[in-house]
């Protein structure tokens, strides 16, 4: 076998593996989850009212914030689950089977991969509980299939950005609760973004920091495939920028510092 | 000397500093293929930074080595794939059974997936693991950990094994099964690396020794050799006939004399040439001892003798410590 499908194997293998941990112990990806379940029907049952008449100027309809609200979610599920990633690295690179997997003759980078893969493919089935739970409280997208293809490449994308960062946390924590301190401003985020208010809503020397950060432009993308509503050239553009941008910074990071001699 | 490829460990120079702490300061390691070799010093002596530069982990700051054949940093990826390391950590995956473990070795290292199944199976059974192969590796106990974290370095059959410290934490039962997994492992031909700061075990298992004091090899050579680099090797012959032994420890000169268990001393390398001189010696002096016995020192008396130093030659910093290093300089037993 040659090189490439050497690679191609011991990446299997690490996916593999990390799936397998995930099975067997799936209590921090359920606890993370915990959150934005939570929020979203918070948010909708207790602050539905006086959120929906806030956006729309004095006229409450729980119904229409619960068609704001779901994507907005569904990014802080990712990021709750990129926190996630973070940890479980933290904890991996502590493992004493990191020291054997470096001296072993094989690929490296398969055992960022074996991650990055593994959480994304959670974070997927996440995003697709918490949108059946949104879809059981009234959500009611009109996208066609074509705009549901879209969305989905959408969150793929932009979960394999989230990962990539979260495993570079992961590998400059010294250990789960650094990797979990550190990865908490990812989850604040989303809080920061147009996620649960427009961003024209905000004060004004907020708003430019809102309307640029990763999340917003995000969130508008995938509100416009799902619900029909206006994206706008430099969100979509915003959107693809960042994802694209923070995957292949999180991946330089993430390599160099994989690569980093392990301390003594 | 040897050539090469008949070496499977050839290192020479090297050198690793932490800062202003320097852990090894240039050694010289020559293991031949098919043979144990143990690197024997106290806690702190560097033993585990050579290990980690030998097996690739860490690079060295100076020095070279050849791994069976191969440069050490040119040549990393076929370094590793000749070798197997088991290091003083467990290195298995406490969260998945001992079965997943050796099966995702298995998978690393390209086995197809029956010969990965047959070679699981195989070393489980070896390493007394079947029972517990279901079971989550956390769940095990030191000894089962590091059963399964030296099967787990053998399924792509290395031919050169690092073993540091392997039986470091062990009760004197896990202890035993260990070394009789290393003296296996060496009947079919394979070259083991062993770390310890155990005496017994060294002189148990190793070909050769190499004693690690303050990153600097301070004596190198067989379990026997070593011994008799420090004096107090001796000759004993008792008595049981006090009559005998007086006239003996007449005839004798150069004993030393135990009266209450009628015994002589005389002094004695333990080779056996000497042995054969005394031996003649006593001969001619028409003595018949009840009992001879040869005493050599044994490796604890080396190992304080070459590693008592009360300072770790490079901590201190000092011109004294220069000295002191020198003194310490290594000596070659042929």
């Amino acid at each position: 076998m040659s090189t490439a499908t050497h690679a191609f194997r011991d990446n299997l293998t690490m996916l593999r593996r990390n799936l397998l941990h995930a099975r067997r112990y799936p209590s921090l990806t359920l606890q993370l989850l915990l959150t934005p379940v939570i929020l979203l029907l918070l948010f909708v049952y207790v602050f539905g009212n006086v959120m929906s008449a806030g956006i729309n100027g004095g006229h409450a309809d729980r119904a229409e914030y619960v068609a704001y609200l779901v994507p907005g979610i569904l990014f802080l599920t990712m990021s709750m689950t990129s926190l996630g990633t973070a940890v479980s690295v933290a904890t991996d690179m502590t493992e004493g089977i990191m020291a054997r997997f470096r001296t072993m003759a094989i690929s490296r980078a398969s055992v960022l991969i074996g991650h990055v893969i593994g959480s994304v493919i959670q974070t997927l089935m996440a995003l697709v509980l918490v949108l059946g739970i949104g879809l059981a409280i009234g959500f009611r997208p009109d996208a066609t299939p074509v705009e549901w293809i879209a969305a989905a490449g959408l969150l793929a994308l932009a979960s394999l950005a989230l990962t990539w960062i979260a495993v570079g946390i992961g590998l400059v924590s010294p250990n789960a609760e650094g990797a979990s301190n550190l990865g908490t401003p990812l989850t604040m985020l989303p809080f920061l973004s147009s996620a649960f208010v427009p961003v024209h809503l905000m004060p004004g020397w907020f708003r430019w920091f809102a309307e640029y950060q990763p999340f917003s432009p995000t969130i508008e993308t995938l509100r416009g495939l799902l619900l029909g509503s206006e994206i706008g050239t430099k969100n979509a553009v915003l959107a693809v920028a960042w994802c694209l941008g923070l995957t292949v910074v999180g991946y330089l990071w993430s390599k160099a510092k994989f690569n980093r001699e392990p301390r003594r | 000397m040897k050539t090469d490829h008949e070496l499977a460990i050839a290192a020479t120079g090297l050198r690793k500093s932490y800062g202003d702490k320097t852990v090894l300061d240039g050694i010289d390691i020559q293991v031949p293929a098919g043979t144990i070799f143990s690197l024997l010093g106290p806690n702190g002596a560097g033993k585990t930074t050579a290990v980690n530069i030998l097996s690739t982990l860490i690079s060295a700051d100076g020095g070279q080595a050849r791994i069976a054949g191969h440069d050490l940093t040119a040549e990393a990826q076929a370094v590793r794939a000749a070798i197997g390391v088991t290091g003083q950590f467990s290195a298995v995956d406490g969260l998945i059974t001992g079965e997943e473990n050796m099966l995702l070795m298995a998978d690393l290292h390209h086995l197809s997936k029956h010969e990965g199944r047959q070679v699981t199976a195989e070393l489980l059974e070896r390493f007394d693991l079947v029972e517990a192969a279901k079971k989550p590796a956390s769940t095990y106990s030191g000894g089962m950990k590091r059963r399964l974290d030296i099967a787990m370095t053998l399924v792509g059959s290395p031919r050169i094994i690092f073993l540091d410290e392997p039986t470091t934490g062990l009760d004197p039962r896990s202890r035993h099964t260990m070394w009789q997994i290393i003296r296996e492992l060496v009947s079919g031909g394979t070259t083991v690396f062993l770390t310890t700061q155990y005496l017994e075990e060294a002189d148990q298992l190793a070909d050769r020794i190499a004693v690690l004091n303050g990153g600097r090899l301070v004596a190198e050579g067989s379990a026997e050799e070593l011994k008799r680099l420090v004096p107090g090797g001796h000759v004993r012959l008792r008595f049981s006939d006090p009559v005998a032994y007086e006239q003996a420890a007449t005839a004798l000169r150069e004993t030393t004399r135990d009266d209450a268990a009628l015994a002589l001393q005389i002094p004695s390398d333990g080779t056996q040439r000497e042995l054969r001189a005394i031996l003649d010696w006593l001969d001619s002096a028409g003595i018949e001892a009840d009992e001879l016995s040869v005493h050599t020192p044994d490796l604890d008396d080396v190992f304080f003798a070459l590693t008592g130093s009360p300072v770790p030659a490079q901590s201190t910093g000092s011109s004294d410590s220069a000295d002191s290093a020198d003194s310490a300089d290594k000596e070659t037993v042929r």
